[in-house]
């Protein structure tokens, strides 16, 4: 189980979060001028890299925030989280 | 040497010293036809359909590994083709069709055993959603029945049908041609008859790029053991295809998640077909060495490690315990975690690619081991022909584009 720190409530069990996704995925700006190429990318593709990894989590049974969190996904590693918002690590 | 009463009296009066390596370790040539990345039972399986359907000899298997390392020595080896979507139920019963005579077919014993799966149904919402599935299997020309909850326990003796359990059993959906099978014996037998066939299986050679000439098309790869030419190469990478792709400069639709899986003491029958519930997230049953065979559902979080959190083992485990109390005492031997790639609408990717000569088969998720025979099918007839088999026609990459999902959640094994 994974020991994650949370930005707001420190290091906390992994039961009390929920997995989010990936991180700093945005929604096209303007809907009506992207293309199919371009919403396939936003909806569906992830980088799902094997090593360094910025992903959400939301403190379910905590705070209920979401924050990012960069994982190594080979060790399971967390190296750093950060608010949502903030800039890429 | 083939596999028959004969040779095996010969042999076992010879001590069983005279039986022949199944495969050979050749040398990786510099060229190939074709190259399937990846031996597990998939990639095998392409090799071998290749071989023996379309007559191509000169194709070489590359595994970074060993074969058969991955998740076809990982999973829970059970086999059904009862999904909802008709695109899928073709696709996992042709797989299904191929198991009934795949022992005769490689000449190699995979222990197909139809002792059928059931699945039970905890909730209304359960009931409703299999009775469904139930009625789209009828008009698919699949077996797939309802029980009542007494009649799922007559099926499976040991199953606690107790109405005061937190999550009771109230039916059951059996696919009775449904089962399990030997999962290395499955990766044996195709190596064995590809290798017959000539294939060159080579194993410990990693890929580490994919080659692609001035026109954009690919030209092959390099790997540890150099570089191979190849005019075609197939991607069976499993959790490793997001970067495997990535290679050819080819983003997917993939999430590699841990999925555990975990085995009890050997003991004597108890256990005589395979119960799956997924509201519970919990699937048993029981190998021929007597070992209880469990799986549980994914992490939470994608990761390339190979193993997860030992709560998602627990939280299974709660489950089997209320749902048979007589295995409480039982000691569990081993556990491990496999990496499965997940597509978006938990149906496989197979097929062509944005680079001309790179095909994929992957997006397998928690379910792959059973379409083993099918997917090799399909995807050798892609490779060979360049354009998809009807069958694999709409597991497209394309589908991502254009919205076609094939949306299995309802159907996948657990944890959707």
């Amino acid at each position: 189980m994974l020991l994650i720190p949370c930005p707001y409530c420190g290091p906390r069990p992994e039961l009390e979060f929920r997995h989010a996704g990936e991180a700093h995925i945005a929604r096209p700006a303007n809907p009506d001028a992207t293309a199919a190429g371009a919403w396939s990318e936003y909806l569906y593709v992830r980088s799902n890299p094997k090593g360094r990894h910025i992903e959400r989590w939301r403190h379910a049974s905590g705070c209920n925030r979401f924050f990012n969190c960069v994982r190594d996904t080979v060790t399971d590693v967390i190296e750093a989280t950060y608010p949502a918002g903030e800039a890429r690590r | 040497m083939r596999h028959s009463i004969f040779n095996l009296v010969r042999q076992a009066f010879a001590g069983n010293q005279g039986w022949p390596r199944q495969w050979r370790s050749p040398a990786p040539k510099r060229a190939y036809d074709m190259i399937v990345v990846g031996a597990g039972g998939h990639g095998l399986a392409t090799a071998y359909y290749l071989a023996a359907e379309h007559g191509l000899r000169n194709i070489a298997v590359l595994e970074k590994g060993w074969l058969g390392g991955g998740n076809t020595g990982r999973n829970t080896t059970i086999i059904r083709s009862n999904y909802l979507w008709e695109e899928s139920q073709k696709l996992y019963e042709h797989a299904v069709q191929l198991w009934e005579d795949l022992s005769q077919t490689l000449n190699y014993n995979v222990m197909y055993s139809p002792r059928g799966v059931m699945m039970l149904a905890h909730t209304q919402h359960d009931v409703q959603s299999f009775q469904r599935h139930i009625h789209a299997n009828r008009l698919g020309g699949i077996d797939n029945e309802w029980l009542t909850a007494e009649q799922a326990q007559a099926f499976c003796p040991i199953l606690n049908i107790d109405p005061s359990l937190r999550y009771p059993v109230i039916g059951a959906a059996l696919q009775r041609r449904g089962g399990t099978a030997r999962h290395d014996a499955v990766a044996w037998g195709y190596a064995r008859a590809a290798d017959a066939l000539g294939v060159d299986i080579i194993e410990n050679c990693t890929v580490t790029g994919i080659d692609r000439d001035a026109s954009g098309a690919v030209s092959g790869v390099q790997t540890s053991r150099g570089a191979i030419r190849a005019a075609r190469v197939g991607v069976v990478a499993a959790g490793h295809s997001s970067v495997l792709m990535g290679m050819a400069g080819v983003r997917m639709p993939l999430e590699s998640y841990p999925l555990q899986a975990l085995v009890s003491e050997p003991v004597k029958p108890v256990m005589p077909c395979v119960v799956m519930s997924n509201t519970v997230h919990a699937y048993m049953s029981q190998s021929d060495k007597g070992e209880l065979v469990i799986g549980a559902g994914t992490d939470a979080y994608t990761s390339y490690s190979q193993t997860g959190g030992l709560h998602i083992a627990m939280h299974t485990l709660d489950a089997i315990c209320e749902l048979f109390p007589v295995v409480r005492r039982m000691r569990m031997l081993r556990n491990w975690g496999g990496i499965v790639d997940v597509t978006p609408d938990r149906s496989p990717i197979i097929g062509k690619t944005p680079v001309p000569g790179l095909f994929v088969n992957c997006g397998w998720g928690t379910g792959g081991f059973k379409a083993t025979p099918g997917s090799g099918h399909v995807f050798a007839h892609t490779l060979a022909t360049g354009e998809p088999h009807p069958i694999n026609a709409p597991f497209s990459l394309d589908r991502f584009r254009t919205g076609r999902l094939i949306d299995e959640a309802a159907a996948a094994a657990v944890a959707h």
